[in-house]
């Protein structure tokens, strides 16, 4: 399948690098000869150097015959006239990545229809979305959403003194009943699809699907709930940290914003009268301090520097702030700061990159079930899926103790009118389910390509 | 340096030739040469034994590589293969092994030169296997690996890079692989046309493959030491058109297979490659036209021969090195063209000489005005200054491997005069094959000193693989541990 991507910036290259992976036809679209050259050579992709507004250049790019177009440029404006040329030449959907706020509260709607959009996204809008769940549930270090928030897939890592230190799972499930599953461990660098047998560690990464209260109540008994949290401190002031901070204090906490440019300082005050914005040097730690940053409940750092964000985090967890979350925008960044306990890292870019993944996966399957979620799990080790099951798909109808799987895929939840349920070997999928598969990173298009 | 995967990428290839040496065995066998085919069979063998030895040695690596990667698979590669290449020969007792050398790296360069005095004297399957190399070296080996193999490489691109001629390298599809294979069915497709126009013309099946082969990769292996001189009109016309199409950028023909034949013909470098041979057609005709009594004869004699060095084929129709000074003149230029980029011809390059062009059109105008901004512009595109860059450092390159080659030419045959050892030199590094006076097109390379054999074997290369990649590897800090 044909991919145009217009704008190789940072969401872009994790774009292209995603759905190299996932064997499309990628062409990219820049207009900085060294952006294209590096791309060329460092993954499988066609490009074309030129402005992604020219009508020669879209059509070099062969956007009529592309599926898919997606216009990740700085710029809103052009984004949006990239993806309407882009249109009107062929394309058969368009993705434009649209951040200003303006843009997104009232006119999205009419945009969108005039323009032939299949979707807007903007980044900073999930990226604060997924912190905000973050939040919400501070012992996890990442939550995902099935099925519009019915069932959700946590990760948790496990504490030295964790009670499930050296059990099996099949002993957890007696230990602890209820209606969750323990999907996927990442052990160091190795992730896990594990099965009964499995031997827990601390220091292990979990991941849980089941219900929201099913989780509470997990983590109650395990001894694992931390306080809400009511007070957060975030550095930078950021558009995500605006989306984040409009959240949180609708849900009624207290937010303190630090951020260094006078100006745009003035402008939170302006659009977030509740908020208690500083002006200063977020990489001082007597800054910090003297606001109290031992007192808060959580500790949110989204500048635009990765290293800045990783060191003022690691700073606030030696203080003791419950529940800490950096944004980190670099892969290899990422994977560092983890090794120094960090467990809580957003990065946009990922986000985005899964949302245009799991569009492009919905487009290559034209018949049967179709994708409505995805999520990248462990490093794009692994990867959550959930389907809506269609009559004749070939799963239905067979008891799923019968139903021949292939190895190192889940069926870890089935959601049936609104109500979700951890399968067992004695239940069945049935046309019109929305089923949740784990599975190894691959090419699961289908909710048939888990049979054997 | 990753050099566990280069050995493995090696690997892989002399596993492709092990395979591709089995066609002109099967030859040798058709046509009772048993002895011949044996040793086409033993020389398989030997590339098969080593390719796997280090595909096996270097299977589990991590298989990243980068341009310095690239340059240096590709440059050990052909030397690799042509040592391989040579082993039949040497084998069956038919060549020396540096005549062997020369030959068969003549071959796969699609030069064209030959040591061999007396053609008849080698096996046919030998022949066929000299002629098969011309049509793997004209679009490449390493192309095909990657058209044929599932590639779970990291940077192939950067092979792909080092081994297409030309100053760019433009993808046709998004996928390499595609690309590739899209390459080689044009290839195929060009090159089975033109077999079945010449057996039309009364060639047997082996002769027009031969031909073909000849031809398709610009290379100019025959089976006669005249060359075309005694074949019909048809068969001179069919090769001379053959040849100029094989010298045009292949992705000129993707974009007309794919309905754009608007922007295919819009090319500039195309524009002037058919000025050119216009041209040169035109004054080499004018100054041959008493040596033959009618104006179809001149015709087809002057185009035939332009196109043969203009595209460094190689063939030839007469003796052009009994012609007069303008004439002679005309071709003596033609051998620094060379094809497009992106074509299987060998030479300089004409989308090369353009930028030369530009460049200095701009540099000039800097001069007069200092303050002026220059750009490049080609085929509606910017040039970025690395590529002209590029460009310019290759052509200093080129002359400064073409004085050092003629130089060595020089102090080893003392003998030898100026024309030959220059047009020798020009012959090989332009890929084209014949050259003036003692290597003149009916004439062989034979006489030459084994040392001066190898010198020549290696402009041979230089000239396939662009200078960059065999320039390369002979720097130390290539050769670092990363």
């Amino acid at each position: 399948m044909r991919v145009v991507i217009v704008g190789v910036g940072k969401i872009g290259q994790y774009m292209v690098h995603s759905l190299v992976a996932e064997d499309h036809d990628v062409v990219v679209v820049d207009n900085d000869v060294k952006v294209v050259e590096e791309i060329t050579n460092q993954y499988d992709v066609m490009a074309v150097c030129g402005n992604g507004v020219d009508w020669e250049t879209l059509e070099e790019a062969g956007v009529a015959q592309a599926e898919l177009v997606a216009a990740v440029t700085d710029s809103d404006e052009k984004n949006m006239l990239s993806c309407f040329m882009a249109r009107k030449l062929g394309a058969k959907h368009t993705i434009a990545r649209i951040r200003n706020p303006e843009y997104n509260d009232n006119s999205l709607g009419f945009i969108k229809e005039q323009l032939g959009l299949s979707m807007a996204i903007n980044p900073e809008q999930l990226a604060a979305e997924e912190i905000y769940n973050l939040l919400k549930l501070p012992s996890a270090v990442k939550v995902e959403y099935f099925s519009r928030r019915n069932f959700e897939m946590v990760e948790l890592k496990l504490p030295p003194d964790s009670p499930l230190d050296g059990m099996k799972l099949s002993d957890m499930r007696q230990e602890y009943k209820g209606q969750y599953l323990v999907c996927i461990v990442q052990r160091g660098d190795k992730g896990y699809i594990p099965d009964g047998s499995f031997v827990l560690k601390a220091g292990d990464r979990i991941g849980i699907s089941a219900t929201r209260s099913e989780i509470i109540r997990l983590f109650k008994v395990l001894g694992e709930r931390r306080k809400q949290v009511r007070s957060v401190m975030i550095l930078g002031g950021s558009r995500t940290a605006f989306y984040l901070a409009k959240m949180l204090l609708a849900a009624g906490n207290q937010v303190k914003i630090i951020e260094r440019d006078r100006e745009i300082c003035r402008e939170l005050c302006d659009a977030l009268p509740k908020a208690v914005v500083l002006q200063g040097d977020g990489a001082q730690q007597e800054l910090l301090m003297e606001e109290g940053l031992e007192q808060q409940d959580a500790f949110v750092a989204l500048t635009g520097i990765d290293e800045e964000n990783i060191l003022m985090s690691i700073f606030a967890v030696t203080h003791k702030v419950p529940k800490v979350i950096s944004k980190v925008n670099r892969d290899e960044m990422g994977r560092l700061a983890e090794k120094m306990q960090l467990d809580c890292i957003v990065s946009p870019r990922k986000l985005v990159a899964d949302i245009i993944v799991r569009y492009a996966r919905a487009l290559h399957n034209s018949e049967g079930s179709n994708i409505e979620v995805l999520y990248h799990l462990m490093d794009g080790y692994a990867e959550a899926l959930e389907f809506h099951v269609n009559e004749g798909s070939p799963v239905i109808g067979t008891l799923l103790r019968d139903l021949r799987t292939k190895p190192g895929t889940l069926i870890a939840g089935i959601i049936r009118d609104r109500k979700a349920m951890i399968p067992s070997g004695n239940d069945m999928i049935l046309a019109d389910d929305n089923v949740v598969i784990i599975g190894r990173s691959g090419r699961i298009a289908d909710v048939a390509d888990i049979l054997e | 340096m990753n050099r566990r995967m280069v050995i493995y990428t090696l690997g892989i290839l002399l596993d492709i030739e092990a395979v591709l040496m089995l066609l002109p065995a099967a030859v040798s066998f058709m046509f009772g040469e048993l002895r011949t085919g044996a040793m086409l069979v033993v020389a398989s063998g030997a590339a098969a034994m080593v390719g796997t030895l280090g595909l096996f040695l270097c299977r589990k690596h991590d298989r990243t590589i980068y341009a310095k990667e690239g340059f240096v698979i590709v440059s050990l590669a052909w030397l690799a293969m042509t040592l391989f290449g040579a082993l039949p020969f040497v084998f069956a007792g038919e060549l020396g092994f540096v005549d062997a050398i020369f030959e068969i790296a003549s071959g796969f360069t699609t030069t064209g030169a030959s040591i061999i005095t007396d053609l008849d004297k080698i096996s046919r399957g030998l022949m066929f296997w000299r002629s098969f190399t011309h049509w793997i070296g004209g679009m490449g080996v390493l192309v095909l690996m990657m058209a044929i193999l599932p590639s779970d490489t990291d940077g192939s691109v950067h092979i792909l890079k080092a081994e297409m001629p030309g100053p760019t390298f433009g993808k046709l599809v998004p996928k390499l692989r595609k690309t590739a294979m899209i390459l080689y069915l044009i290839y195929i497709g060009i090159s089975a046309t033109e077999a079945i126009l010449l057996m039309c013309g009364g060639l047997n099946l082996y002769e027009a493959l031969i031909y073909t082969f000849g031809t398709a990769g610009t290379g100019g292996f025959g089976l006669k030491g005249d060359s075309l001189t005694t074949y019909t009109p048809y068969v001179q016309w069919v090769i001379a058109i053959f040849m100029m199409l094989f010298g045009v950028n292949f992705n000129l023909y993707y974009l007309a297979l794919m309905g754009k034949v608007k922007s295919a013909v819009k090319s500039r470098e195309l524009w002037l490659y058919l000025s050119i041979i216009a041209v040169s057609i035109c004054i080499v005709g004018f100054h041959i036209r008493t040596l033959y009594t009618n104006f179809g004869d001149t015709v087809r004699t002057s185009t035939f021969q332009v196109a043969s060095i203009v595209t460094t084929t190689g063939y030839s129709t007469a003796d052009f090195d009994s012609w007069n000074g303008v004439a002679k003149g005309m071709l003596f230029l033609l051998y620094f063209v060379g094809g497009c980029a992106g074509s299987t011809a060998g030479g300089i390059k004409i989308s090369r000489l353009i930028l030369l062009g530009k460049t200095i059109r701009r540099d000039l105008r800097h001069m007069v005005h200092p303050h002026s901004v220059g750009v490049v512009k080609f085929e509606g595109k910017r040039v970025s200054d690395q590529t002209l860059n590029g460009v310019t450092s290759f052509f200093l390159l080129y002359c400064a491997i073409l004085a050092g080659v003629f130089l060595l030419l020089s102090v080893f045959e003392p003998s030898v005069n100026v024309e030959t050892n220059l047009t020798a030199t020009m012959a090989t590094l332009n890929n084209v094959g014949p050259g003036f006076g003692k290597v003149g097109p009916y004439l062989s390379y034979a006489f030459y000193s084994p040392f001066s054999k190898l010198a020549l074997t290696l402009s041979m290369l230089f000239g396939r693989l662009e200078i960059y990649p065999l320039i390369l590897i002979l720097s130390p800090n290539t050769w670092k541990r990363r």
